[in-house]
């Protein structure tokens, strides 16, 4: 056992328990990020801020809804929406918050690909980053149940209909996972638990994984400049401030942090307050009704371009292609064959591959909205070929990159 | 700082880009749009649907026709359909250019009393159900409705609400009785002269009365605890709420009965349909659902205003509060993002 003295301070008590110096350290003053960064960088901290809104307002939209398919509509259209004081105001921060959070999932995601920091190292931030993705869908589906409006019943019929893998019907499969033969009390409840418990400890863990795993590796930067942070942070310490390449985790990078997320969040309440059509889908202000398909079913805008990877080709290719496309990003850091770790714009043909799947990725989400018809249908699945094209090119071009 | 700005411009152009094709282009292709005529009951839309709809069957003719060896029994079909199209339309030229005629008379509101007469024997207080639908009380009919859409239905009830096709061959639209007791062009614009001068003054009448009135007798809204029988007291005595939800549910039976199908509780229905197109299917709701059982209603511009307003208040009562929040929200952001910045420039002052 550790020795303990009279404290002198109630710090000091703490330090002899908890060590909290030691923690604000490594937590904080002595965690050292590269001074040569941009905004992008901030996304992390975008990120946290949206989760800690979608939690504390989902801990207060917990106390009135109703996990019931005879209630569930009302307790959240009428009891939230109208009857409990500012009810409506934490159901727009749930509705808006789910949505934006894909969108800066996306910024994020596609900023470590741009300038290569899922390799070298960094392995194990992409791969955990992915399994957040993936549990945030997880967590983004299961909730757009909870109002049990139309496109909740009818998303919720869809999606769990994929599971009976096309040809080999196995339906038996769909009702073991909705508990009944079509989305009803059971399912609804299963989703609930998924909702607001299961899934939001997985992704509390994740992010911890996440956040852990940046440790070693260190963040990196707009050059993809490897950095010695024994060194720089020595020299940081020693009063060179400016001439240091690394800068103190807070209130350094905190402090740009916070004005980034000051940016964000005056377009986060912008959106709350007067744009929240896109993250509250019109028809889901209808309660469900398995007795009348909605004219156009399409999931929220950040599944749409997995959704028309699934749309163009035959049933069961479709269920591959879709499958395919769920996970081909988690094998990004092996498919990319090259050492450079760099901006794209600086890897030849590298740059050119990142830019088309942006493209490609943005013309695939428009097309999986909109009506499969005529012209539509043919952009979409051309969208589709050319992404499978992208994955089956890129560790060819990037094996030929030059070394940087 | 340059370069974050240029960051910043191609991230946010793309996520505007996609926002623009996901929400405003994705729905303009989805959701046509549809004009609104301004609740003046011209009968344009109502031709312009049985164009749209000969010009599909003579599409469909085309087909069949250029086909090897054409169907000779589909064929013959189409051509009775287009021929039936074609009368409907010229049916709907003839009416609707009465309508104009009739309503450039004047009407007497004194001889109009008389006319009414007739009208009471089914319009009136704790009137009977007739074919699933209870005749509404007249009271406010002549501040409600648009007068042209009132000369049209008592010229032709079927036509003016634009349901003919529920009722062309099988059975005789509800009302159709009133075609035998208001038999002359004068005798029609008289009694809505009578209508106009006993309704209360457009600005006595409220949202609710409104709503209520126009469209309550078909349809529910739970969050006003608007039901088609009445509004729903609370009750003591759980017998006496169970009574009044029986009768409840036997009214809505019969309307099940009469339309085909339960018309719908509207209390979300400013949040699912939102204003433009309640108004464009309030106007005449063959344009936006073709073959739905709802009959027109025939509300003027004012009422429509009205009926908009009630919606929002069961559907959306929080705007006002919505927008006054989020005003302080945003110059409290203001602030907050000044003090994030001068913070930032603070710390970052020795680190350049």
């Amino acid at each position: 056992m550790a020795k303990f003295t009279k404290a002198t301070s109630v710090k000091d008590w703490l330090n002899q328990r908890l060590a909290i110096e030691k923690v604000e350290k490594v937590m904080a003053s002595e965690y050292w990020i590269p001074k040569n960064i941009n905004f992008l960088w901030a996304m992390g901290m975008v990120l946290a801020i949206t989760f800690a809104l979608l939690l504390v307002s989902g801990i207060f939209l917990l106390m009135y809804y109703q996990p019931n398919v005879e209630t569930a509509f009302d307790s959240v259209n009428y009891t939230i929406m109208q009857e409990v004081g500012f009810g409506w105001l934490w159901r727009h921060i749930h509705a808006v918050a789910a949505s934006v959070v894909f969108l800066i999932i996306y910024i994020h995601m596609l900023t470590g690909i741009y300038y290569g920091s899922y390799k070298k190292g960094r392995e194990m931030i992409w791969i955990s980053g992915m399994l957040l993705f993936v549990t945030f869908s997880a967590e983004a589906f299961s909730g757009y149940m909870l109002p049990w409006g139309q496109m909740s019943y009818w998303a919720g019929m869809v999606i769990t209909n994929l599971f009976s893998a096309g040809s080999l019907e196995l339906n038996g499969v769909v009702e073991w996972i909705r508990g009944d033969y079509v989305p009803g009390q059971a399912f609804l409840n299963r989703f609930f638990m998924l909702h607001v418990l299961l899934l939001p400890l997985a992704i509390i863990g994740l992010i911890g994984i996440h956040f852990a795993a940046l440790r070693i590796p260190h963040v990196n930067n707009q050059d993809g400049e490897e950095i010695d942070f024994e060194v720089e942070s020595k020299k940081y310490l020693d009063g060179d401030k400016a001439g240091s390449k690394v800068i103190r985790f807070a209130n350094d990078f905190m402090s740009k942090d916070m004005f980034v997320v000051s940016i964000f969040l005056m377009f986060f309440f912008y959106l709350v307050f007067w744009n929240y059509g896109f993250a509250m889908d019109p028809v889901n202000f209808d309660p469900a009704d398995g007795l009348v398909t909605p004219a156009h079913i399409y999931p929220e805008w950040y599944f749409l371009w997995s959704y028309e990877i699934l749309r163009p080709f035959s049933k069961d290719l479709g269920l591959i292609a879709f499958a395919i496309a769920q996970v081909i990003f988690f094998a990004l850091p092996f498919m990319d064959r090259s050492d450079n770790v760099a901006p794209a714009n600086r890897r030849g043909a590298f740059k050119i591959w990142f830019w088309l799947m942006v493209v490609d990725l943005i013309v695939l989400t428009a097309m999986g909205k909109l009506p499969p018809e005529g012209a539509f249908n043919t952009i979409g699945l051309i969208a589709a070929l050319v992404f499978f094209a992208l994955w089956i090119a890129l560790p060819f071009i990037t094996k030929s990159e030059k070394k940087l | 700082m340059k370069k974050e700005l240029f960051i910043l411009s191609v991230v946010v152009a793309f996520s505007l880009l996609t926002y623009w094709l996901v929400e405003p282009f994705a729905h303009s292709q989805m959701h046509p749009h549809v004009e609104i005529e301004g609740f003046k009951y011209s009968g344009a839309s109502d031709i312009a649907e049985v164009d749209n709809k000969i010009s599909k069957i003579r599409k469909d003719i085309e087909k069949q026709k250029a086909q090897e060896t054409p169907d000779s029994k589909k064929l013959a079909m189409l051509d009775a359909d287009m021929q039936a199209a074609e009368n409907r339309r010229e049916a709907k030229k003839v009416f609707w250019a009465d309508v104009e005629r009739i309503a450039s008379l004047k009407g007497d509101a004194s001889r109009g009393e008389g006319v009414y007469a007739n009208c009471t024997g089914c319009h009136m207080e704790g009137a009977a159900p007739m074919g699933g639908v209870i005749p509404p009380n007249l009271k406010t009919a002549g501040a409600l409705y648009e007068r042209q859409y009132l000369i049209g239905l008592i010229k032709d009830p079927a036509m003016a609400s634009n349901v003919d096709h529920k009722f062309s061959i099988v059975r005789n639209h509800q009302m159709d009785s009133v075609k035998y007791m208001v038999t002359t062009d004068q005798d029609i614009v008289d009694v809505i002269a009578y209508m106009e001068a006993s309704a209360p003054k457009a600005e006595e009448i409220t949202p609710k009365v409104a709503f209520e009135d126009a469209c309550g007798r078909c349809h529910d809204v739970r969050y006003k605890n608007w039901t088609i029988t009445g509004t729903k007291p609370s009750f003591k005595d759980k017998r006496d709420e169970m009574a009044f939800d029986i009768a409840h549910l036997d009214a809505q039976e019969g309307i099940k009965g009469y339309m085909g199908k339960l018309p719908p509780d509207l209390s979300m229905y400013i949040r699912s349909r939102g204003e433009h197109y309640i108004k464009a299917f309030v106007e005449d709701p063959q344009q936006l659902l073709l073959g739905t059982s709802m009959p027109r209603v025939g509300v003027n511009a004012e009422s429509a205003e009205k009926v908009i307003a009630y919606l929002e208040e069961a559907g959306d009562p929080k705007k006002a509060e919505r927008n006054r929040i989020g005003t302080y929200v945003m110059v409290y952001m203001i602030f907050f993002i000044i003090v994030a910045f001068l913070w930032k420039k603070q710390i970052w002052r020795d680190l350049h």
